[in-house]
């Protein structure tokens, strides 16, 4: 269902020229009962389309469970930044403009920037559900949130989770090859990876390190060149078709490794699973994800099933939420939706009873929740269970990786 | 300055003259919406200005533009971000190296006789050549992108380009203006003459004593220098450099788009264009909007499909039929 | 690194090659005959993909098998483009063409994108995950029936056009434009049937590559330069020099992979073309343009 803009404003600007243009489109307190009008921009069409869409999905359940949660309801204006930085902010200008008085995107990184810039120039908050480059939080931005992990929180994250799998598997690999796609992600999980690891006692060492284009057709010479190193695990940072790809050529090459690590998106995907089937069990990503105890997260993976059946819920489904989640609480507190106190209402959160892996939502004094705790899973069976960590997971993990050819 | 406007009709002049004026004063009534679009308006025209002498004035077609645009963004971005060198100091590094790259370029297209779609081609494989390498490129931090790091909104600081969207569109309004009056003495001056002979036919120029070469190599030199300065503004506008976008073909292609349909080698063309291409895709993000319509990519198709008509019923672009209606003749 | 990790890669590479090759013939078929530039190749080649993907579903029959319908409808949809839309453009300038085939790529992406939704799509065979064992090589099965389906299709092409009459009057008109002309043959007629072959080619390949990889509204734009670095290093108007650049390109870019970092690959492929454009801009096996 899409959900209608009921009304047109248009605000004149009154700034001179070339003088300061910090203004505030509406002073005006709606009266609590009144919906907030949210505007969520994604990427539904370009290079990410399957990310925003996916997205996108979660945006039309939650109305509903809002309602069950006592919270207002959001007027949600959507928006498409067609994966291109200019639409980004011209989108976000616009829905400003169409009387938005909080923005949620917008998963790419470049994107998120240009969008948070314009936040902060209008003073509307902007909640970021998804996006992990670091310098994002790091600009001393007022009016910019951010509920998701960045790329050494999910390092740091995935190493201690390791750890646990291991323990509990009593399989620990010695030698490891390092595979990421050389994209925004890829390369801020590379950085940081020796640094992170650093910090820990990990019982492997990393053969070698490579490197893929993120725009590669073949994965064939980069799988070879892995396996040649001779390691037992494979750690990877990939996307999607990535990890499609890099499974068939596991498979044709004739090389099973003892585990295989991911620290990122694909592996556990809906396409993954089905395109692969038996091939694809085994594999264990370390991604910020639910915890399968809470009460909401049951509640949303019902919603989420019962409107869309054959996805699993993931990590897009679930900090989309949130952030929509952190948009109508903190409209509840502040009792207005004076931009300001929004802000202001927003930077108080404390929400302990969320889906998300970790003691809840709150953020520090840069507008990131730094309590945020990433998960491990499992594809086990076609589906998703949560092995780790402890008291957030829902199965046991299951280790070394049965081999391919025994399928 | 008389010897600019002489022989230009006065009509023309007329009309010039009211648009800078309306330019002059939108931002005063524009929204935010107006004004990030009229930037945009603005960027494209520049942008296409800059192509336009490449290709409209030299006759190369460029399809790997985004080069300079990428050069010209992460040399100035770079020198702010690790020695906070204000950009007008490094927009000369920026000039300096994308003008160098069309050298080497035009230099090796023109010297092995690389020409038509073969030189496009070129150009694009300098392009991803650019965008492959600086993922790669460290010291602008590869593919997780160079940050640049934002101060207080509240103050136009125009020697750091930190400021407000007024600010940016005044200096893009300020470039393209710019760009607008020097390709018109360009295009008066004897190098505009030698362009115009060797785009219609190099044999002759050459018969004539015309250094066919050098002009060439002055056209795209130049028109790389000028593209790269919308990098410099690109970059402190948006904050955020990552070789994947920038150095992408889709804004390569992008950038064309205006010149094209306003009127390749027309003076006015990359303006109309710009104007009319940005315009058409608010537009129709307008009307899907109002239409409460909410498919992912049908703006696209709608945009696709005006940019077939045009290109099938104006052969030569906009401008130059409406140049003929407004009765004037460039 | 041990030598059969090099043969592998090679190995790969040029199996690879082969069907980027074939796809590439399509797109030097269409320039070298119609000498248009048809920068919405890709987009076709996904278009292609996208139908053998539906007719799967349908049908259940192999991507191999389904090649032939496919570049059947592929033929239909080039001869009518180029009737329909395309040939007012042949003599107009590069960047009016250019601009026409950018449109139809826009359109064409965000059609299908629409109908058929950003998420992967793939075909899954019997033999999907099979692979052949030669002593120390292990061979993709994939791959190797992809290759030789490309290399059947190659040389039912060469055959048409080095036996048949209507193949040796498009060889005609694409020597010998005027001259085909003052001889009587129907140019305009001859052009679609040439860009109904090419768009064939391209068809074949994309049916070839659908058992092989998964399919996204997006893959289009990489696939067309692929094309054009290919066709250009082989060499304009020349068959046999569309598959060897193929060939050379998918060796290059496998072994600059595997010597190299991996992420840097498509350079090589790049570095190639400069090569090729500045020192022997016909390509390896092209003539030289006769102006």
């Amino acid at each position: 269902m899409t959900q209608r803009i009921n009304r047109r404003r248009f605000n004149q600007a009154l700034a001179a020229a070339g003088a300061a243009t910090a203004f505030h489109p509406f002073g005006i307190v709606r009266a609590q009962g009144a919906r907030l009008k949210v505007g969520v921009l994604l990427p539904r069409s370009g290079v990410q389309a399957g990310i925003g869409q996916d997205c996108h999905r979660v945006v039309q359940i939650t109305g509903g469970l809002l309602s069950e949660l006592g919270l207002p309801g959001l007027d949600i204006m959507n928006g498409d930044t067609e994966s291109n930085v200019d639409v980004a902010r011209s989108r976000a200008e616009r829905l400003i403009s169409e009387g938005a008085q909080l923005l949620v995107g917008a998963f790419d990184s470049g994107q998120t920037t240009a969008i948070a810039q314009v936040a902060e120039q209008r003073g509307i908050p902007l909640v970021i559900n998804i996006a992990a480059a670091p310098p994002i939080t790091e600009q001393g931005y007022k009016f910019v949130f951010r509920n998701f992990a960045t790329a050494p929180m999910i390092l740091g994250d995935a190493f201690a989770n390791q750890l646990e799998v291991f323990s509990l598997t009593g399989v620990a690999p010695k030698t490891a090859v390092f595979m990421h796609v050389n994209d925004t992600f890829g390369v801020a999980m590379q950085k940081g990876f020796t640094g992170v690891m650093s910090k820990f006692t990990m019982p492997y060492k990393v053969a070698q390190t490579i490197a893929y284009d993120p725009a590669a057709r073949d994965l064939s010479v980069e799988v070879a060149k892995a396996r040649a190193s001779g390691a037992e695990a494979l750690i990877m940072v990939s996307r999607l078709n990535d990890a499609i790809l890099i499974t068939r050529e596991l498979v044709k090459q004739r090389w099973s490794p003892t585990a295989v690590l991911s620290m990122g998106p694909g592996w556990y995907e809906d396409q993954y699973l089905k395109t692969l089937g038996k091939l694809g069990d085994g594999p264990i990503s370390f991604v910020p994800w639910y915890d399968p105890n809470k009460k909401l997260a049951k509640q949303l993976e019902a919603a989420h099933a019962k409107a869309f059946p054959g996805i699993n819920l993931n990590t897009n489904h679930i900090y989309t939420f949130e952030a929509l989640l952190v948009a109508a609480d903190a409209y509840k507190r502040a009792g207005s939706a004076d931009p300001k106190a929004l802000a202001d209402a927003i930077r108080a959160t404390d929400i302990k009873d969320n889906v998300s892996t970790g003691p809840g939502i709150q953020f520090n004094a840069k507008g990131q929740n730094d309590k945020l705790k990433n998960s491990a899973i499992q594809n086990r069976g076609g589906k998703l269970v949560v092995v780790a960590p402890k008291g957030a997971s829902n199965a046991k993990p299951e280790l070394p990786m049965k081999a391919y050819d025994k399928r | 300055m008389k010897r600019l406007v002489e022989g230009v009709p006065r009509r023309g002049l007329a009309i010039l003259g009211a648009l800078l004026a309306l330019l002059l004063v939108f931002p005063m009534l524009a929204s935010g919406y107006l004004l990030a679009i009229g930037f945009l308006i603005l960027y494209f025209a520049y942008v296409g200005q800059a192509w336009n002498i490449m290709m409209g004035f030299a006759g190369q077609l460029s399809l790997g533009h985004s080069l300079y645009v990428g050069l010209g963004a992460y040399a100035a971005a770079a020198l702010y971000f690790h020695f906070g060198l204000s950009p007008w100091l490094g927009l000369g590094a920026s000039i300096g190296i994308s003008a160098a790259a069309g050298a080497v370029i035009g230099f090796l297209a023109f010297r092995f006789g690389v020409a038509g779609v073969y030189f496009a081609i070129l150009t694009i494989a300098f392009a991803e050549f650019a965008r492959i390498g600086f993922d790669h490129f460290a010291w602008v931090h590869g593919s997780s992108g160079l940050f640049l790091p934002v101060a207080n909104y509240a103050e136009n600081d125009l020697w750091n380009l930190r400021g407000s969207p007024t600010m940016f569109y005044y200096l893009m309004l300020g470039l393209t203006a710019g760009a607008f009056v020097l390709c018109h003495a360009l295009l008066r001056s004897r190098m505009g003459y030698y362009w115009l002979a060797i785009r219609e036919s190099p044999e002759a120029a050459q018969a004539l004593g015309v250094n066919v070469f050098r002009y060439k190599m002055y056209a795209v030199m130049i028109s790389a220098a000028m593209t790269s300065l919308a990098g410099v503004v690109f970059a402190f506008y948006y904050n955020n450099l990552f070789p994947e976008q920038i150095f992408h073909i889709s804004r390569s292609i992008e950038l064309i788009l205006g010149p094209i349909i306003g009127g390749v080698g027309t003076l006015v063309g990359p303006l109309v264009g710009a104007l009319l291409l940005t315009g058409l895709s608010a537009g129709l993000h307008e009307v899907m909007l109002q239409l409460g319509i909410d498919v992912p990519g049908i703006r696209q198709v709608f945009y696709g499909i005006c940019l077939l008509l045009v290109v099938m019923f104006l052969p030569d672009g906009v401008w130059p039929p409406l140049a003929k209606k407004l009765g004037l003749r460039r | 690194m041990p030598i059969e990790i090099y043969l592998n890669v090679a190995a790969s590479g040029l199996l690879t090659g082969l069907v980027y090759g074939l796809m590439a013939l399509g797109l030097s078929v269409i320039f070298g005959v119609v000498r248009v530039v048809n920068f919405a190749h890709g987009e076709m080649m996904t278009l292609a993909m996208y139908l053998t993907l539906v007719l799967f579903s349908a049908l259940k029959l192999d991507p191999l098998v389904l090649l032939v319908p496919i570049a059947a409808v592929m033929f239909a949809f080039g001869y009518l483009l180029q009737l329909g839309l395309i040939n007012p453009f042949i003599n107009r300038p590069e960047h009016s063409q250019f601009m026409l085939l950018v449109a139809l790529a826009l359109i064409l992406v965000n059609v299908q994108l629409i109908v058929f939704g950003p998420d992967a799509q793939g075909i899954r065979t019997a033999y999907s995950f099979d692979s052949f064992q030669l002593g120390p090589l292990i061979v993709d099965a994939s791959k190797v029936y992809a290759a030789g389906a490309a290399l059947v299709v190659a040389a039912a092409l060469f055959a048409f056009f080095r036996f048949t009459l209507l193949g040796k009057a498009i060889r005609a008109c694409a020597d010998n434009y005027d001259g085909a002309l003052v001889v009587g043959l129907n140019v305009k007629r001859l052009y679609a049937l040439t860009f109904g072959i090419g768009a064939a080619c391209v068809g074949a390949a994309g049916a070839m590559l659908m058992a092989v990889i998964d399919v996204t509204p997006e893959i289009g734009p990489a696939y067309t330069l692929l094309a054009f670095v290919i066709v250009i290093t082989g060499g304009l108007g020349s068959m046999p020099g569309a598959l060897l650049g193929g060939l050379l390109i998918g060796l290059t870019e496998a072994l600059g992979g595997v010597l190299f970092t991996p992420s840097a690959k498509s350079m090589f492929a790049f570095g190639l073309l400069v090569l090729v454009l500045l020192f022997r801009p016909q390509g390896i096996l092209g003539k030289k343009a006769s102006g």
